[in-house]
């Protein structure tokens, strides 16, 4: 193990009253801001998703409609898939960075330190 | 070189096995070399689950595209893209989207609650035992579906790629792969079983990556010309539109949605991806390891749409189905005809070790399951030392592989693909609605969980049971008697949405409230990563 051992479990449950955090402003914030951001995404994706997989299966004649040589929509909306995949990590990633990980590390430290003192 | 290929297709295997064979034993050798090294540090059940939750981000991610690219992926979609043209580029996409469930809504906040598995994660609010019981169940039922699919498989490349085509003889290789899987995850652990799979993964996509690149260097790097070139040589131009696969009729459309939906909604939940969050140190590698694991994923499906039409190109539909190993040879004869008998060697081996890779991930969760939930938590109620515990996974492990290689004996010949859609059924309809809702629903409660994983479990089963997969049809399991009255072959459009109409109606019915202080406890926590379960030093 390393130098400072972490608090384990037991002290933290005795040293930290959950319900009270989980009401706090700070807290609040972080939730509400991750859920305002991966819920209405899950949802936009899944969509986007059932939507090509519906035209793929149902509108057999605009899917084959050539674009470019021998490219048809079907090809290109199928790669787009792919495109917003990576597009929305990306975007989720950057999110996560800047306005989820100080906040829960802020989170983090305050209760780390209260159990500390607490032992 | 044409000549070549066109004579030893028509015989009975292409290129030669022993070449085949020997880069596989160096890749075997290599592997072994490296799992014994890091096997040095299994002590604890933290080192034996979660490899001492030691690895980085990167590593673990490219883990998990080792585990997720199996040879059902990188045969299976090469084989349905070069035969069936559109519709298997169409099946690949779900396998990638699937993962940002795992990225925005599952990866960090099961990182930060729990410590080996999925019950881990189910019980920290709720009722320990009948959630326990409940995840190991369903744990056990997809990796056993899973598994089942990878050995039978390793009978059916055989035939394919060393020229065995005896019963006895493909038996004799199931059992060879499936006791090189038990010694590895007996000495490796979850370390050495991930160090398998980040090798596998990286000579698996730098393979697909020069193969792509080859194709695209004959075709004057112009996606259109491969298109024509695969339209010349199939005779149609039907291969770039969708329907090839899915579009016969309206059970055959409804069932490419039920799969759809397992796909999409099963990821997230197989158990042998949930443990692999566990090796890394903290919830950010864990959504650094979705991260790397979408790029390499998206990455390699880019290639399997060139791979695909350049074997349709270059060798054709027609050959490709006649030849040792139908479908599922399109791949091995393009390498063949780009690189001849040495490139042939190594997409075989890698393929080989696909199996031997995924095989040992889905046998390590399983036997974690059942030693840390129903043997610890449940029979033992959590009095056990962590070395009695991992002794148990050791003997679980033995056991798992010995019915692992009879059953893939047993399932020779048979038509197992179905096996692995029902396995992402299942993980959608038992697994992901009682992990979200724990998640997400402050209000959730034991009576709604335990519905939904046995009424998801149980739906997905029966289903499939009574489906045209199992019996009726010339390729049913029991083609001689008909008892289907289910018409699609994959249960996710039903079984899904009950489990989680039941996880909801179990909540609201139930008069018992959960615990409200442990409830603030696991969101603070799986938000914050508060209190997580940290890294082993050694």
């Amino acid at each position: 193990m390393g130098q400072d051992t972490p608090p384990t479990e037991e002290e933290m449950e005795a040293a930290v009253d959950f319900r009270e955090v989980q009401r706090s402003e700070q807290f609040q914030t972080l939730r509400k801001r991750h859920r305002s951001f991966v819920i209405p995404m899950a949802v936009a994706f899944l969509l986007w998703y059932f939507l090509y997989v519906l035209l793929a299966d149902y509108a057999h004649d605009f899917m084959s409609t050539p674009v470019i040589g021998n490219i048809n929509i079907g090809l290109i909306l199928g790669l787009l898939q792919i495109a917003t995949t990576f597009g929305i990590t990306m975007w989720y990633v950057s999110y996560a960075n800047k306005r989820l990980d100080p906040v829960a590390a802020d989170i983090r430290r305050d209760l780390e330190q209260i159990t500390e003192e607490n032992k | 070189m044409i000549n070549i290929a066109t004579q030893t297709a028509q015989s009975e295997t292409v290129g030669s096995p022993w070449v085949n064979i020997t880069i596989f034993a160096v890749f075997v050798g290599i592997t072994l070399v490296v799992v014994l090294r890091a096997s040095k540090n299994n002590k604890t059940a933290a080192d034996y689950y979660a490899a001492g939750r030691s690895f980085t981000g990167p590593q673990n991610g490219t883990a998990i595209a080792g585990d997720y690219l199996s040879a059902a992926s990188f045969l299976g979609i090469c084989g349905a893209i070069a035969i069936n043209g559109y519709d298997g580029f169409l099946y690949s996409i779900g396998f990638l989207v699937a993962w940002l469930v795992a990225l925005l809504l599952v990866a960090e906040m099961m990182r930060n609650t729990g410590k080996f598995t999925m019950a881990d994660v189910l019980s920290f609010r709720l009722k320990q035992r009948p959630l326990r019981i409940a995840a190991a169940i369903t744990t056990l039922a997809v990796c056993f579906f899973y598994l089942l699919a990878q050995m039978a498989g390793a009978g059916a490349l055989v035939s394919l790629l060393l020229g065995i085509t005896e019963e006895i003889g493909q038996s004799l290789v199931i059992t060879v792969v499936g006791a090189l899987m038990i010694l590895y995850v007996l000495v490796g652990g979850m370390k050495g079983t991930t160090w398998v799979q980040i090798i596998k993964a990286c000579l698996l996509i730098a393979g697909a990556a020069a193969m792509t690149v080859w194709v695209l260097a004959i075709h004057g790097f112009n996606l259109s010309e491969l298109l024509a070139h695969a339209v010349e040589t199939a005779g149609t131009s039907e291969i770039l539109n969708p329907g090839g696969a899915y579009g016969e009729n309206a059970t055959t459309k409804l069932d490419f949605i039920s799969l759809a939906l397992a796909l999409v909604l099963g990821t997230a939940a197989l158990p042998h991806v949930l443990m692999r969050f566990y090796t890394v140190p903290t919830a950010k590698e864990a959504r650094r390891s979705v991260v790397w694991a979408i790029w390499l994923i998206g990455l390699f499906y880019l290639f399997t749409l060139v791979l695909g039409y350049g074997a349709g190109a270059m060798i054709g539909p027609e050959r490709i189905a006649n030849a040792p190993g139908g479908v599922n040879s399109a791949a091995p004869l393009l390498a063949f005809e780009l690189g001849g008998p040495l490139l042939l060697g190594f997409i075989s081996a890698v393929a080989f070790a696909t199996i031997l890779a995924v095989v040992a991930g889905l046998t390590i969760t399983a036997a974690a399951s059942f030693a840390h939930d129903i043997y610890a938590n449940v029979v033992r109620k959590g009095k056990v030392s962590p070395d009695g515990e991992v002794k148990v996974a050791r003997r679980t492990v033995v056991v798992i592989g010995i019915l692992s290689i009879l059953g893939g004996i047993g399932a020779q010949g048979q038509n197992v693909a179905f096996l692995v859609a029902l396995a992402f059924a299942v993980a959608a309809s038992a697994n992901l609605p009682t992990i979200l809702y724990s998640l997400f629903w402050r209000r959730f409660t034991t009576r709604g969980a335990v519905w939904s994983m046995y009424g998801g479990l149980s739906a997905a089963i029966i289903l499939i049971a009574f489906s045209p997969v199992v019996s009726g049809t010339e390729t049913s399991m029991i083609s001689a008697v008909d008892f289907a009255w289910f018409p699609l072959s994959n249960p996710g459009l039903v079984s899904i949405p009950l489990a989680f109409v039941l996880g909801w109606l179990g909540t609201i019915t139930d008069p018992n409230k959960e615990d409200v202080v442990k409830q603030a406890e696991m969101e603070v926590r799986s938000l914050t990563g508060v209190g997580a379960e940290k890294a082993t030093d050694h």
